[in-house]
């Protein structure tokens, strides 16, 4: 189970750090490469995003990557492939990352039961809010893995509740409104928006939407479990190249 | 937690979290304005006093002659202010956006007729106002950006995806997850995340209420079939809505573009490419790939040229209550042609679809049935891609004289 695993990190460690790639950005090689470094690094566990041609929720770093990926032709698949090969090389949790309509096209069900024997451990699915996750939770319990839901900022405390109550492994706290990749004011108000998360849920919780340095991993310590890093390490990747990944991980905590 | 806005399974509201508490507010909203005639009354006045409501049912006798079979009736909503129905959708959400009280308007934009109306809605009722537009269609409907500018609008060029209409979307999206507090985001068409295509043909029901009154008038009896194109669909809708509980068939026209073999079209309901998926917020017939990639649309038409379509059209599709063709553009252009020199009208490259599908059937009925077609829009708009088409040698020398002249 995801969230024994977590909290067992979180035994040794007073912040786990999750991080984010596109799978095939700039082109699955270096993906490999990235994740490796990231491993290597100390990262706890990542998000492995599956392209999609319409990625609403995300902000210009990443509907980039999205749609350079998805020009060198990857598909779905492929992603797969990846994924399984990752999860048999480095023992830290792996989860998806994308938009429903990956999940549908390719049935639900089927699409549940490929993570399992790849070996992964949950999914992300930003677009696909618990009232329409009927048949996604089900498959999800069916085969042991933890659906992720989002508490945004102005979600209310009822319906942290009623989200919480259908999610497992941990719960993704939007730093701020808006896309991914933009600048987050870490204040007391956002400490304050913590406090109310970890009081309407017993499960861990990650915040992210904007963390790229030490002083924002800092920050987090003690408010939230697990702080989760993505545009910037894209951005990192793009200027500087995948052992600067490195750096830039190991420099967080 | 309720599932909502589901029309035979498709529709839906599938949005990130972050605008749950926004789509509760507008759902809201719309609810309380539907359920207060006094509202319905108010947008009424707006349309008849700042638009040109009710617009007529022109009887069009020359067509008519010509090919020999229905009597062809045009409703013309490209009498509206600003050309094109568009108007009737953001009046009516103009004014819930005055009950929710918020500040600024955004819209995703495709021929830029839906731009130019937020734009004119959001001036008269002092809105702040970003228009988002696909790469392509600034450059396919320039006109229609120097008119969103000049009314006082950021227009938004789009250069991601396949820089067309639902790129546009996207991008209005990633606005409304910022500035959901002050903002709402006028969808242009009956489709999107609930209550969006409800609603979008709540307003746009005004069409086919008059269209079916002023019939009614004229002729003492029923159309046997209505036309209209479908982009996303909200013309469709509003014309189709006037007669869903009469024995009148229901044709929706979709872009053809190169020929439904091609590869390069936008129909969704009326081709083999498209199939059931879950995108920019709702469940309908996309054109996509094995992997639920959207493909790239063609359309002589930037208003058609767009992935997905009203699911309630594609829930009328599923019961037989409606169905759908496609027109492709030489057949387009050669409609719009015929009607400029059969009827002095100038329907919109969109509308257009509407009259080619109505032309092809007109001559297999019989004379004393009735037909109406929706002029979604006037064609004015489209003079660059019309002269284009017709490789007018007059204008291409009026371009290069008036480059000269600016080059100067």
């Amino acid at each position: 189970m995801l969230e024994t695993t977590i909290r067992n990190k979180l035994a040794q460690k007073d912040i786990l750090l999750m991080t984010h790639i596109v799978i095939g950005y700039p082109n699955l090689d270096t993906s490999f490469e990235v994740v490796r470094t990231m491993v290597e690094a100390g990262v706890d566990l990542m998000e492995l995003q599956i392209p999609f041609s319409e990625p609403m929720a995300d902000g210009s770093v990443i509907l980039k990557a999205n749609q350079d990926a998805l020009a060198t032709g990857i598909t779905v698949d492929q992603c797969f492939d990846f994924a399984q090969q990752v999860a048999r090389d480095y023992q830290i949790p792996f989860l998806f990352m994308t938009y429903y309509n990956i999940l549908f096209k390719y049935g639900v069900e089927a699409f549940a039961e490929r993570m399992a024997e790849c070996g992964l451990c949950g999914a992300i699915v930003p677009d696909l809010p618990p009232e329409e996750a009927d048949e996604y939770l089900a498959a999800m319990n069916r085969h042991g893995l933890a659906p992720i839901f989002i508490f945004a900022p102005n979600t209310g405390e009822t319906r942290m509740r009623q989200i919480a109550a259908h999610g497992s492994g941990f719960i993704y706290c939007m730093a701020r409104k808006g896309v991914t990749g933009l600048q987050t004011d870490f204040s007391q108000q956002l400490g304050g928006h913590l406090a109310h998360c970890r009081a309407a849920t017993e499960l861990p919780l990650a915040l992210g939407f904007g963390v790229k340095d030490h002083d924002d991993v800092q920050f987090i310590k003690g408010k939230a479990d697990i702080a989760v890093v993505g545009s910037e390490a894209i951005r990192v990747l793009d200027s500087q190249g995948v052992a600067a990944v490195g750096d830039l991980i190991r420099s967080l905590r | 937690m309720d599932k909502r806005g589901y029309f035979s399974g498709f529709g839906g509201c599938f949005i990130p979290e972050i605008l749950t508490q926004t789509f509760e507010e507008l759902v809201q909203a719309y609810e309380a304005a539907k359920a207060d005639p006094g509202f319905w009354q108010e947008y009424l006045d707006v349309m008849s006093t700042y638009s040109c409501r009710p617009t007529p049912l022109t009887f069009a006798g020359n067509l008519t002659n010509h090919f020999g079979g229905a009597r062809i009736y045009i409703k013309r909503e490209d009498l509206n202010h600003t050309g094109a129905h568009k108007a009737n959708n953001v009046m009516g959400q103009g004014l819930l956006v005055k009950r929710m009280g918020k500040t600024r308007v955004i819209a995703e934009t495709g021929a830029g007729q839906h731009g130019v109306a937020t734009a004119t809605m959001a001036a008269r009722m002092g809105f702040d106002c970003t228009i988002y537009m696909g790469e392509e269609d600034v450059e396919r409907q320039r006109p229609n950006v120097f008119w969103m500018e000049r009314l006082g609008a950021t227009v938004v060029s789009v250069r991601d995806g396949s820089r067309t209409l639902k790129d546009a979307i996207n991008e209005a999206f990633r606005d409304w997850v910022s500035n959901m507090d002050t903002t709402h985001y006028v969808l242009g068409t009956a489709c999107g995340p609930h209550p969006f295509p409800e609603m979008v043909a709540w307003f746009q029901s005004i069409i086919g209420t008059e269209a079916r009154k002023q019939i009614l008038e004229r002729e003492g009896r029923l159309p046997r079939r209505v036309y209209a194109c479908v982009g996303g669909g909200s013309n469709a809708m509003g014309l189709f809505s006037g007669f869903m509980d009469d024995p009148v068939e229901l044709v929706g026209v979709e872009a053809g573009g190169k020929g439904l073999d091609s590869g390069l079209h936008a129909a969704r309901l009326s081709s083999r490419d498209a199939s059931i998926g879950v995108a920019q917020g709702y469940k309908t017939y996309f054109l996509q790939d094995g992997d639920g990639q959207m493909r790239d649309t063609h359309s002589i038409s930037a208003g058609l040229d767009y992935v997905g379509v009203s699911p309630i059209l594609a829930h009328l599709q599923a019961i037989g209550r409606a169905r759908f063709e496609a027109a492709t553009d030489a057949e387009v252009l050669e409609a719009v042609t015929l009607t400029m020199r059969k009827e002095g009208l100038i329907p919109a490259l969109e509308s257009s679809h509407a009259f080619a599908q109505a032309f092809k059937e007109a001559p297999t009925l019989a004379k004393d049935d009735i037909v109406i077609i929706n002029q979604s829009g006037r064609g004015d708009k489209d003079i660059f891609t019309v002269a284009d088409a017709f490789d007018d040698p007059a204008w291409k020398a009026f371009i290069q004289h008036k480059a000269e002249q600016y080059h100067a």
